[in-house]
């Protein structure tokens, strides 16, 4: 069995348009969350959201590729333009046709949905532009990734709620690891921050009004965001012979599906996706300094994740540090835990753990180390991170430090 | 139709009970109503009586709508449409 390891990052998320402005927006404890600006915000009840600001696509994509890249895809192209720069690869030859990309994405092109059921139903047109279709498909990011960057092997979009990213990468480190491809680019994207989108999540009644605050006594629900974060995994030889910097081992995975309930989280789901990554990844749990948590600030999910990992950790969870960086970006759905990857990979190679802000009242049914409110410096070797979604799937990731 | 009957309609279609089964002390809980049922139930009391009603499902207590009981709930509805009663 092949080793993976990440050669290359790249992020558009509401705490910046990189990765290096990200982990510093992450280390400073900045919250991306704030009043939404987008049409018909007025007939939301829900105002509050984790936008990306200052991405115009004009300027950044000609007027034809402006025509087919709803803002989902928009984000991974530039995501994943920062990833295969740091990588260092060029896709040709042989390794052209046996690299693919593999991402996460739950709702695809929501906006262009939105946009041309507006025209026709509420402005009663009935002509919508011809590239409707593919603008909106969930392939569309990782196709427009696969066609800019020459990847011919096996592509494919991961749709798994607001488990789709880690369920995306998960993917793409079997592929290395069985050595049917030499590298892959993977993660996810999400884009729902529309009237549409915003109201259907409205109307579960499980959004905050004014904050996410995940873990804290008085946490009132989650906060939706938006963007997206692209990897480039790489077979550890292939990555060693190139001499390419390598940011750290994709040690090992683990999925469940909960196969109870709809919305409602599994703690026993939960702990089996940890333990099993664990497992996969044949470490200790003592050898856990960081889970990134699913942490969406919703009073169910964080008491139950909580309650999995003490489940799984024993005494050890006392000790390990946990903390949800969506307070500070919100819940980017399907692209979710592939900007929170972003926290582990700063854990394991900077050494600074994302704090979890907006903590502001101890939980008893939280009562974790979850680095509230201020970054904090320390050794760690392995991360996990966490992705538990909608359908009771959930998958896990194992980071280690190499 | 009253507003109590409506209520009780609404409440006892989410519990797949009979409308004489659902009286005005009976809790949702007691009818064996879950969390979704609980949204869907809000959702169309909502439709029913054109109101908004406040209320966030990962603090219900915290919410300005008691949904303990069918009496408070009537209570809530009736509130709401004094409040909300267009000017």
């Amino acid at each position: 069995m092949k080793r993976v390891v990440i050669t290359g990052a790249g992020t558009v998320n509401p705490l910046g348009h990189s990765v290096a402005e990200t982990c510093a927006a992450m280390r400073d404890g900045f919250c991306g969350i704030g009043p939404l600006e987008i049409r018909d915000v007025d007939r939301l009840q829900i105002r509050i959201g984790g936008q990306v600001k200052g991405f115009e696509a004009e300027g950044r994509f000609t007027r034809q590729q402006i025509t087919l890249y709803d803002r989902f895809t928009q984000f991974t192209l530039v995501a994943a333009r920062e990833a295969i720069a740091q990588s260092g690869l060029t896709f040709e030859g042989k390794l052209a046709a046996r690299a693919g990309v593999v991402l996460g994405t739950a709702g695809g092109g929501v906006s262009t949905w939105d946009d041309n059921y507006r025209a026709v139903y509420a402005e009663g047109k009935n002509r919508v532009h011809p590239f409707v279709v593919p603008r909106l498909m969930n392939n569309a990011a990782a196709a427009h990734v696969s066609m800019e960057w020459n990847l011919k092997g096996p592509s494919y979009s991961v749709s798994s709620a607001c488990a789709s990213s880690n369920h995306a990468m998960a993917q793409a480190a079997m592929m290395i690891r069985s050595g049917m491809a030499p590298a892959m680019v993977t993660g996810g994207s999400e884009s729902m921050l529309c009237f549409g989108g915003v109201k259907a999540w409205e109307g579960l009644r499980v959004m905050s009004r004014d904050a996410c605050r995940p873990f804290s006594a008085n946490r009132d629900g989650m906060v939706q965001g938006e963007g997206a974060g692209i990897f480039v995994f790489e077979e550890y030889e292939h990555a060693r012979a190139r001499g390419a910097e390598i940011l750290c081992e994709v040690a090992g995975f683990a999925m469940s599906s909960d196969a109870s309930d709809i919305v409602m989280p599994s703690r026993e789901g939960a702990a089996r996706a940890m333990a099993g990554a664990l497992a996969d990844a044949r470490l200790d749990s003592a050898d856990v300094g960081y889970i990134n948590a699913h942490g969406t600030g919703t009073a169910a999910n964080d008491k139950t994740e909580c309650a999995a990992v003490a489940d799984v950790f024993g005494a050890h969870a006392e000790r390990l540090m946990i903390s949800s960086t969506k307070s500070m970006h919100g819940h980017l759905i399907g692209g979710t835990g592939a900007v929170e990857l972003l926290a582990c990979i700063m854990a394991l190679r900077d050494g600074v753990i994302a704090p979890t802000i907006g903590y502001e009242q101890p939980d008893p049914d939280c009562a974790l180390d979850v680095v509230p409110n201020v970054a904090r410096d320390a050794n760690v070797t392995v991360a996990l991170s966490n992705a538990f979604a909608f359908g009771g799937m959930n998958a896990v990731i194992a980071l280690r430090k190499i | 139709m009253s507003v109590k009957d409506q209520v009780i309609a609404i409440i006892a279609e989410q519990a797949l009970l009979d409308p004489q089964d659902v009286t005005l002390d009976s809790t949702l809980e007691s009818l064996g109503i879950d969390s979704m049922g609980v949204v869907e139930s809000i959702f169309a009391i909502e439709e029913a009586f054109d109101i908004t009603v406040p209320f966030n499902a990962n603090a219900p207590q915290e919410s300005d709508f008691d949904i303990t009981s069918v009496a408070s709930i009537i209570d809530g509805i009736e509130r709401l449409r004094v409040q909300q009663a267009p000017a």
